[in-house]
């Protein structure tokens, strides 16, 4: 029973968390749409002028932005299916009457509370690294030529890193999924004559379907920014050829000081946040609304 | 027989977990052992395991050579600080939500969400002039503005997911007694709710620890915190990886402690209280 005070009160004390992130939301992002559209470099102070369109046509038509719009879909959906499938099997595994299962779901969520910074790096140097790397040894070991993975297969190398920090998640989250499943309804299902197949499709599949989309979701708007991994490992190269949006707008705003490219990049991957989002929605929506 | 099988198939299967969660937790295992080697035997061509002399002598290079304990403090006061702000901002807020929800409810918790959708590129160049113009560039308390901030929408979820499971009658019996709002939420509300606000607590400490885009962009040497810190690891010189893995052990692991004991409650931080 909420009375017409408490109302009031309530109104009061939400409004100073609505109000910070109105403002953390509405203001920088209409000053990025204001820069987005003046010729603004920090290297030339004071030679501020609106250019219309002028950003969002350098940047659109930059071949960098081709390349790295793609590079980015690739690193979305290659760590998105690597973790899915891995954390899906890994779940299914762990939930099986195994010997010292919690030793063994700590050793793999572990990789999930190491900062991006060490993760890169350590795989970056003690791994791929092509002479002193641990893979390098091995390839040695075995009579191959060592690979040098950062350079040979840029992309392919962050992606593998990228899935090492995502996996426990998808797997942590599909196993607690699987867990809470209720044993009272698959038995209930089991006495009304339901078999394995129909009890697996019709319970397990729509209940762990909804952790999949969560999964789906969460991961997806963190892989889009991805950042610090291709800072510390390739920056970006070489070339573009592992440079994403997040790293390009980075690029473009603080290293070419060019703020008005920057800007309108910035608004680029907002639209493209947005209309990932939108569609992620539409198409697993109906799973979350329950 | 079938005893016999049954015990045959768990071994199978532990003996497959085991592997496979020996296999993800490596990369850690070895950063560790190579923290106790010599640089040159972090390099040596037969990479040896267990077998090599133990030493110290990187953990206290890296206390020595850099201001380890200055990034150290950096990151704790980032973290602990902004994950106590944000929880001052988000009780009220998850309170009023959970306990005198109106039609509107429903639709600025789904407005909370999708500020976490904004990806920070699409407000990096305002943020950074700015921090810039304010003199915040390279400070922890422009950090710790902005940690708070982002993790905001991630608090006020989890906060509300478990509020709404404290009955109201609970809140209700206190303001027949006579309890003002204030003293309801004090004395009823956080003490029966404490295990979820500490839950809440641990999750962002971990995610402003971790945190490594507005920590690289926004701090140079000052108020670098660790992740940042590593980062200068990206471009060294000469042998460096003992050191890096002892700098990095020591960086990741109070997040691995205190992680390892707030896991359940993760899973429920994480998806917004999706999946429980």
């Amino acid at each position: 029973m909420a009375t017409t005070s408490s109302r009031f009160l309530g109104r009061i004390m939400i409004s100073p968390a609505v109000a910070l992130l109105l403002v953390w939301m509405l203001v920088p992002l209409a000053m990025t749409i204001y820069f987005s559209f003046q010729n603004y470099n920090l290297l030339m102070p004071g030679m501020q002028e609106f250019i219309g369109w002028m950003n969002y046509e350098f940047f659109l038509t930059d071949p960098a932005f081709t390349e790295s719009f793609f590079n980015t879909l690739q690193l979305v959906c290659g760590v998105l299916f690597i973790t899915i499938i891995g954390g899906t099997a890994i779940a299914v595994l762990l939930d099986q009457a195994i010997v010292g299962r919690n030793i063994v779901r700590i050793l793999v969520l572990a990789p999930f509370f190491v900062m991006p910074t060490v993760s890169a790096l350590v795989w970056k140097n003690m791994f791929m690294n092509p002479v002193n790397g641990l893979f390098a040894h091995m390839f040695t070991a075995l009579g191959l030529e060592p690979f040098d993975f950062l350079s040979q297969a840029p992309l392919a190398s962050i992606i593998l890193i990228v899935s090492w920090q995502w996996l426990p998640f998808a797997a942590l989250i599909l196993l607690t999924a699987i867990q809470s499943l209720d044993q009272e309804q698959l038995e209930a299902a089991e006495l009304d004559g339901a078999g394995p197949m129909a009890r697996f499709y019709y319970i397990v599949v729509p209940h762990l379907s909804r952790a999949i989309t969560a999964v789906v979701l969460i991961e997806t708007i963190f892989l889009l920014s991805v950042f610090a991994e291709i800072l510390v490992t390739t920056n970006g190269g070489p070339g573009y050829a592992s440079t994403n949006i997040t790293y390009l707008i980075y690029s473009q705003s603080l290293l070419d000081f060019d703020v008005g490219a920057g800007s309108a990049g910035g608004i680029i991957a907002v639209i493209i946040a947005n209309v990932v989002a939108v569609f992620l929605m539409r198409m697993f929506g109906k799973n979350l609304e329950k | 027989m079938r005893q016999s099988q049954l015990l045959r198939q768990k071994m199978v299967y532990s003996l497959l977990a085991w592997t496979v969660g020996i296999a993800i937790f490596f990369p850690i295992l070895w950063t560790v052992f190579t923290s106790f080697k010599t640089e040159l035997e972090a390099v040596a061509t037969e990479p040896s395991f267990l077998m090599f002399d133990w030493t110290l002598e990187n953990y206290s290079t890296v206390f020595i050579e850099s201001r380890y304990f200055t990034h150290f403090w950096n990151s704790v006061v980032i973290s602990i600080g902004s994950s106590l702000l944000g929880l001052l901002i988000a009780i009220p807020a998850a309170w009023a939500m959970a306990f005198v929800p109106n039609k509107r409810t429903k639709d600025v918790l789904m407005w909370m969400l999708s500020t976490k959708m904004l990806p920070p590129v699409g407000v990096l160049v305002p943020i950074y002039l700015l921090f810039r113009d304010f003199d915040l560039l390279d400070t922890k308390l422009g950090l710790v503005i902005v940690m708070t901030l982002i993790n905001l929408p991630i608090m006020i979820w989890m906060l509300y997911t478990y509020f709404r499971e404290i009955p109201s009658e609970v809140l209700e019996a206190a303001r027949m007694d006579g309890a003002t709002i204030g003293s309801e939420i004090v004395h009823v509300l956080l003490p029966i709710a404490l295990p979820g606000i500490a839950s809440t607590l641990l999750l962002n400490i971990i995610l402003s620890w971790n945190e490594a885009f507005w920590t690289l962009i926004l701090t140079a040497a000052k108020a670098a915190p660790l992740t940042a810190f590593i980062a200068s690891y990206s471009s060294p010189e000469g042998l460096f990886y003992a050191k890096l893995s002892a700098a990095s052990t020591l960086a990741i692991a109070p997040i691995l402690i205190i992680g390892w004991f707030s896991q359940k409650q993760l899973v429920r931080g994480l998806t917004f209280g999706a999946v429980k």
